[in-house]
């Protein structure tokens, strides 16, 4: 079994729904039931196996590469097919473990318009290989095909479940982020080659660089590429545009898939690939990635302010808490990016859940426009509480997961790594601390404004205002037990990453000194 | 006088040079079945009408089999005849798979197509049997002199096909418009000819090439340069020499369109490869920045205006601008790896026959029901017609580069070979051709968008009838562009791993 599950179990997780899509190509598109079925055995099987490597993993040594399988797959240009685990992309893969198979329960009753469960679900099961393939990626072609086989699926998610204006979210979303991919790319390659060894394997790149006189202007341009394709995956202002069109137009399922983990591959990019080999590089941009995230804070808070519909706010919150996750990194010190990888996996939860329950206000009211909603703690009491629970962890109340995301990340910035400068930080700091402020405030008036109060004339007496049903209990309950789990016990998720990201710290640190 | 002279040829003996049976029977066999072709059609006329295409992709498939064993006779490449005007090495027997491959796609697009309509077909499959005679003569020429009647054996029969549907203005138009501008750039791709043959005695590319390597900047010899890379700048419907492509594409019939697209262009780029790595490694200098802007350019004109196109057609040709713009990028930075830059090319032209020949089958299927070429007719067919749908989708998204399709991978190729050495130039050149891929992305998707978005006019969803030979053209292609990027990519990146200059 532990053989089995150190020589395949990777594999088999990432290409396990797969087989489930192709068991759903063979049926009838009538028979929604069965898809159903199949698609959500897909995914627990996944789960399962995904478990069992959690299980499996040595805890003690979360710096090392586990499980790893490493074959070959183009031999032209040594890039091989190399998958593995270890402290960083842990956290993510159970995020994405756990997300996916929430979603296909939420679908049960919540296929979208214009309906056929089939070609959704099928999209989200090729989803989930592509999500789970760009966190196991341990070479950089690898990395890329799974980075853009997430694009597919998600453009027609959208595209065709998505809201009034989805055909423009839809080609936005995907040209916004095809543009970064492309650069990134080039960048890849540009790694490939000045590193005169001819591969894309990233742990080997990060020691080649190390050891090769690479002028460091070619190593800023290199990273400048890479910043682009995550940057605008994250999304960080002035990239994010996409975003709340997207996340808007997008159907409920897309919005939690989109929110809760697409995001993160950018952010993970950073963490996984571009800092530990361009350490050099990463403290030239820290500066200007800090001052983007700080902007992305203040400016993400703002706009949820101005916002009038209560999804497109959401959506909104979420540059704003990007850009605590981007301001940690940014430190390039191991508290601030093991708080930033602890800010995916929380945001991932909180905003997920926020999208949910958005898309089930949706569903009862038929309108997400804040100013005709009201009174849902009278009407529909439990999906009051569920909201008012995730807004406090969205603004980061003390002993929910959000807390641990942002406060020390606003710490963590008072010393940044050796070579940035302190000053700087600091006042990103005060910034970002602003920012908490305001969050707090936009997420209180969105509570107050649809939970509290009377309910308006127009709903008063609508029968389809329920409460949370069945299968919503069973896609959120796990979700809001972590919240609170990780809120009280965030060393579960501290220890497991405190290895591999102190390592790549210092790193960065003994550049700086 | 007359008997001087003839007196004269007596004492000089005839030698007749070698000819490696072997090696040239890929050309000779598919000659003899365009031969046979003929006679059939004119022994047995109407009665065998139904066969001619079975017949002529059976050609196809027969002169697959020489290439096949010449590539498992691997330690005797190169084989050379000729004095090393006519070579046959790993190169040229990929490019003459593809060419028999395409041919034989081609056939089957073609069969419905031109039994249905009024058209004299036994014809048009001679003819599309020559022109691929003379791409796969292309391939192996090393020698100006076989090259410019290769080129012309090719471009011939494609003149004539062009207009194939003569009842139709359009088609005339196609035709003539093709004509003329392929026998001027013929025209002057000789003109260039004729001065690298005075300078330097000879009409063999590898010695012309000794003969230009001085590195002197000779007003002459850059003319000469200049003047033949314009000429293939025609062939290949590189910009600003790509005027004729979107009339003749959208004027020709479709399953021509096709041929020209995708065989055509790749005859063409066969012979600059040729010509550029052979003739004129010693005048990087001047090849070079002319390649790097007839490509940038191609990339970023073709994609701005086919974003303004309603017909697909039309679209696809100025999509294949853009695609020839990519596919010149490697030889914009050649010099310092020859050997990568071809292979980059010809990977690039392997997937681009596959996925293009694919959409155009999807074009000539949707054909069948709307009988528009217009992107507005596609709207709803995911409602109608999923199969087709996902088919089509499957290259878009290649032609967009996106993975896990095919398309990806030749767009790596030819970045691989950008960035390397980390030269400005080339790196440049990766940029724009980035920056380009997002243009594209945005026309692919749009056809994407009809497709799977947008409800069926007039709420029309009667199926789409496909015939078969046209659901074998489809299967082939989408099976082997979605291959290509996954699973079957390192044997089609060993396929391509050859060595062209020693």
């Amino acid at each position: 079994m532990t053989d089995f599950l150190n020589n395949n179990g990777i594999s088999l997780m990432v290409f396990l729904p797969l087989v489930g899509v192709a068991l759903m190509m063979a049926i009838p598109e009538k028979q929604e039931e069965l898809h159903k079925l199949i698609a959500l055995v897909t995914s627990l099987a996944t789960a399962a196996v995904g478990a069992a490597l959690l299980v499996k993993f040595n805890y003690d040594n979360s710096s090392a590469l586990q499980f790893a399988i490493d074959k070959s797959w183009i031999d032209v240009v040594n890039a091989r097919y190399s998958v593995a685990l270890d402290g960083i992309s842990l956290p993510l893969v159970a995020l994405t473990l756990l997300i996916t198979p929430l979603v296909i329960i939420y679908s049960w009753d919540h296929i979208p318009e214009p309906g056929n469960a089939k070609a959704f679900l099928i999209l989200m099961l090729v989803l989930h290989t592509g999500m789970l393939g760009t966190f196991v990626a341990q070479d950089l072609v690898l990395f890329f095909v799974f980075f853009e086989v997430v694009l597919l699926p998600m453009y027609f998610m959208i595209g065709v479940w998505g809201g009034p204006d989805r055909l423009y979210a839809a080609i936005k979303f995907f040209l916004f982020t095809l543009f970064g991919s492309a650069l990134m790319l080039v960048s890849f390659l540009a790694l490939y080659w000045v590193t005169g060894s001819q591969t894309f394997d990233m742990q080997r790149l990060a020691e080649l660089v190390a050891n090769t006189e690479i002028s460091s202007r070619t190593q800023w341009l290199i990273f400048g590429g890479m910043f682009m394709g995550f940057g605008i995956k994250v999304p960080m202002f002035p990239f994010h545009t996409w975003l709340p069109d997207a996340h808007t137009q997008a159907p409920t399922q897309g919005s939690v898939i989109l929110a809760a983990v697409l995001l993160k591959l950018g952010t993970y990019g950073f963490v996984r690939i571009a800092i530990p080999i361009l350490p050099e590089a990463a403290v030239d941009w820290a500066p200007i990635i800090g001052g983007l995230a700080v902007i992305g804070i203040i400016y993400g808070a703002l706009g949820c302010l101005a916002q009038t519909d209560m999804k497109r706010l959401i959506a909104f919150s979420s540059v704003a808490h990007m850009g605590y996750v981007m301001l940690g990194i940014a430190t390039l010190t191991t508290f601030g990016i093991q708080a930033a990888i602890f800010g995916m996996v929380a945001h991932g939860l909180i905003t997920g859940m926020l999208f949910f329950v958005a898309g089930s206000v949706k569903e009862r009211y038929h309108t997400l426009e804040i100013k005709r909603l009201g009174g849902m703690l009278t009407q529909a009491p439990k999906l009051g509480w569920i909201l008012a629970f995730t807004s406090m962890a969205s603004l980061g109340l003390p002993g929910l997961a959000g807390f641990w995301g942002e406060f020390p990340v606003i710490l963590a910035s008072y010393s940044p790594a050796p070579g940035l400068s302190d000053g700087l930080f600091r006042f990103y700091m005060v910034v970002a601390a602003l920012g908490t402020v305001l969050a707090a405030a936009y997420l209180l008036w969105l509570l107050q404004r649809t939970a509290f109060g009377t309910p308006s004339e127009e709903f008063a007496d609508d029968p389809n205002i329920t409460d949370v049903n069945t299968f919503e209990w069973i896609a959120w309950a796990p979700i809001l037990a972590l919240i609170l789990i990780l809120g009280f016990l965030p060393g579960l998720l501290f220890d497991v990453m405190n290895d591999p990201v102190s390592a790549m710290a210092d790193a960065v640190a003994a550049l700086g000194k | 006088m007359l008997a001087a002279i003839l007196a004269q040829v007596e004492q000089v003996p005839f030698n007749r040079p070698d000819i490696d049976w072997h090696a040239a029977a890929p050309e000779l066999l598919l000659l003899a079945g365009g031969a046979i072709v003929t006679i059939v059609d004119l022994i047995w006329l109407e009665r065998v009408r139904k066969l001619i295409p079975t017949l002529t992709s059976l050609t196809f498939l027969i002169a697959l089999i020489p290439v096949i064993t010449l590539w498992n006779d691997g330690g005797e490449l190169p084989r050379t005849m000729f004095d090393g005007a006519y070579v046959v090495d790993e190169y040229s027997l990929v490019l003459k798979g593809l060419f028999l491959l395409s041919g034989y796609v081609i056939v089957l697009l073609s069969t419905n197509y031109m039994l249905e309509g009024d058209y004299y077909d036994s014809e048009y499959y001679q003819l599309i049997s020559a022109s691929i005679v003379g791409m796969l003569v292309m391939t192996s020429a090393r020698d100006l002199v076989s090259i410019f009647v290769a080129i012309e054996l090719v471009s011939i029969p494609a003149y004539l096909m062009a207009a194939w549907r003569k009842r139709d203005l359009r088609s005339n138009e196609a035709g003539l418009k093709y004509m003329l501008m392929g026998v001027f750039a013929s025209g002057i791709m000789l003109y260039g000819m004729s001065i690298l043959y005075g300078v330097s005695g000879s009409t063999k590319l590898v010695d012309i090439g000794a003969a230009l390597t001085t590195g002197e900047s000779v007003p002459l010899i850059t003319l000469a340069v200049v003047f033949t890379i314009i000429g293939f700048g025609f062939k290949v419907s590189a910009v600003p020499f790509h005027t004729w492509a979107p009339d003749t594409y959208e004027g020709a019939p479709t399953p021509l369109t096709a041929f020209l697209a995708v065989a055509s262009k790749a005859a063409g780029f066969v012979a600059l490869i040729s010509v550029v790595l052979f003739a004129f490694p010693g005048q990087a200098a001047v090849v070079e920045p002319l390649l790097w802007v007839l490509s940038a350019a191609s990339m970023t004109v073709g994609n701005l205006i086919a974003m303004r196109q309603s017909n697909i057609v039309r679209m696809l040709a100025y999509s294949g601008v853009a695609q020839a713009g990519y596919m010149l990028a490697p030889l914009a930075v050649f010099s310092s790896r020859p050997d990568q830059a071809a292979s980059a090319i010809v990977t690039y032209l392997v997937i681009y026959a596959a996925m293009n020949l694919g959409a155009f089958a999807v074009v000539i299927a949707v054909a069948r029901k709307t009988r528009s070429g217009e992107i507005s007719s596609y709207a709803g067919m995911f409602s109608y017609a999923p199969g087709l749908t996902v088919v089509m989708t499957a290259f878009l998204f290649s032609l967009a580069g996106i993975p896990p399709v095919g398309g990806w991978w030749a767009k790596f190729e030819v970045f691989r070979v950008l960035t390397a050495d980390g030269n400005t130039w080339g790196v440049a050149l990766a940029v724009v051709a980035a920056v380009n891929s997002v243009l594209a992305a945005y026309y692919y998707l749009v056809i994407a968008k009809q497709m799977w978005f947008v409800s069926a006019p007039n709420d029309d969803k009667a199926p789409i009838v496909i015939p078969s030979s046209l659901q074998a053209a489809l299967a082939l292609t989408v099976v082997f562009t979605i291959l290509a990027g996954t699973v079957l990519l390192g044997q089609i990146a060993n396929l391509t791993d050859f060595s062209l200059v020693n």
